[in-house]
């Protein structure tokens, strides 16, 4: 799978695309696509709840389920929007996630009220994090949660900066 | 192995008896960190964990567990406990170490799974 980066303002990385080749073509198309899903499913998610964290992914891999989708891809997308849950509890002020499903493919978008990441190379890299005590304590913090998500996505687009929200999109076609 | 015989050889105690415990385990891996969970368990796989807060239930709407082995005598509370019953997923607390507790299941011929 290959990683472009499609925006640097001086030398702090804005954006963050890793795209799989396969669907090299279509980014544009899915980012500006405004036909309506089949269902949409959103999930709010607070500042350090581990007790309600995930359950947006396991409401969205459900509704896959149904839907008949493959396991081996059911278990990318329920991975990777886990990972993403967690980080908006672990990291965040807080946030939300939206499902998107459409017949062959499902968009994620994650979104939280900052404080944003200061350096997405240095967020990407496995093995950082900034994770705090409290969290590390519950298992997380191993820093290998956006390599997990890259890894499982067939698009990941991540848009951060300080002080601003974090934006994490995360696109996984179900064939 | 099943479940019921591997409690048997770890000395655990069965958290869930209402939970099937006959079940044909296939292989198992341990780790205390989340993520390390879900980049290595592609098939079915019985987790032995230090971890005892309801995310390592929640981890098991992700990923195919077949059950829990809480190591160096670590119990969760009563709620995660209803947690996994809710998901037919069978728990079981033993005294012995992580190192212990993995030793003792690959001696008796239970394989790793596998992580690529
Ligand atoms: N939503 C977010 N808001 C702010 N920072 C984040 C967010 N997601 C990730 N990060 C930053 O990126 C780092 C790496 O994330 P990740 O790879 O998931 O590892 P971990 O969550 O184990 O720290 C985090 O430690 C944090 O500094
Ligand atoms: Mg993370």
């Amino acid at each position: 799978m290959r990683v472009c980066v499609v925006a640097r303002l001086s030398n702090i990385m804005a954006e963050y695309l890793k795209v799989n080749p396969d669907y090299q073509d279509r980014v544009k198309e899915l980012f500006e696509n405004d036909t309506k899903p089949e269902i949409t499913l959103e999930f709010e998610i607070e500042e350090h709840d581990f007790i309600n964290s995930g359950k947006g992914s396991a409401e969205l891999k459900l509704t896959i389920k149904r839907l008949g989708v493959d396991p081996a891809i059911m278990r990318r997308i329920a991975i990777a929007a886990y990972e993403a849950e967690i980080n908006i509890a672990a990291h965040s002020r807080g946030g939300a996630m939206r499902s998107n499903i459409f017949p062959d493919y499902v968009h994620i978008v994650f979104k939280d009220m900052g404080p944003g990441i200061d350096d997405l190379e240095q967020a990407m890299t496995p093995g950082f994090s900034t994770a705090i005590d409290l969290v590390r304590e519950m298992g997380f913090g191993a820093g290998l949660g956006l390599p997990n998500i890259e890894r499982n996505a067939d698009i990941m687009k991540l848009d951060s900066e300080k002080n601003k929200s974090t934006q994490l999109d995360v696109i996984v076609f179900f064939q | 192995m099943t479940l019921r015989e591997l409690a048997v050889k770890l000395e655990g105690e069965i958290l869930t008896p209402d939970v099937n415990l006959d079940t044909e385990v296939p292989c198992a891996f341990s780790s205390d960190l989340i993520s390390d969970i879900l980049m290595c368990t592609k098939e079915s796989t019985l987790l032995l964990t230090g971890l005892t807060n309801p995310q390592v239930i929640r981890l098991s709407d992700m990923i195919d567990l077949v059950g829990i082995i809480f190591v160096r005598g670590k119990k969760p509370n009563a709620e995660l406990i209803e947690m996994a019953v809710e998901r037919g997923l069978p728990l079981i607390s033993t005294s012995n170490t992580m190192y212990m507790s993995s030793g003792i299941l690959y001696h008796a011929g239970l394989r790793s799974c596998k992580i690529k």
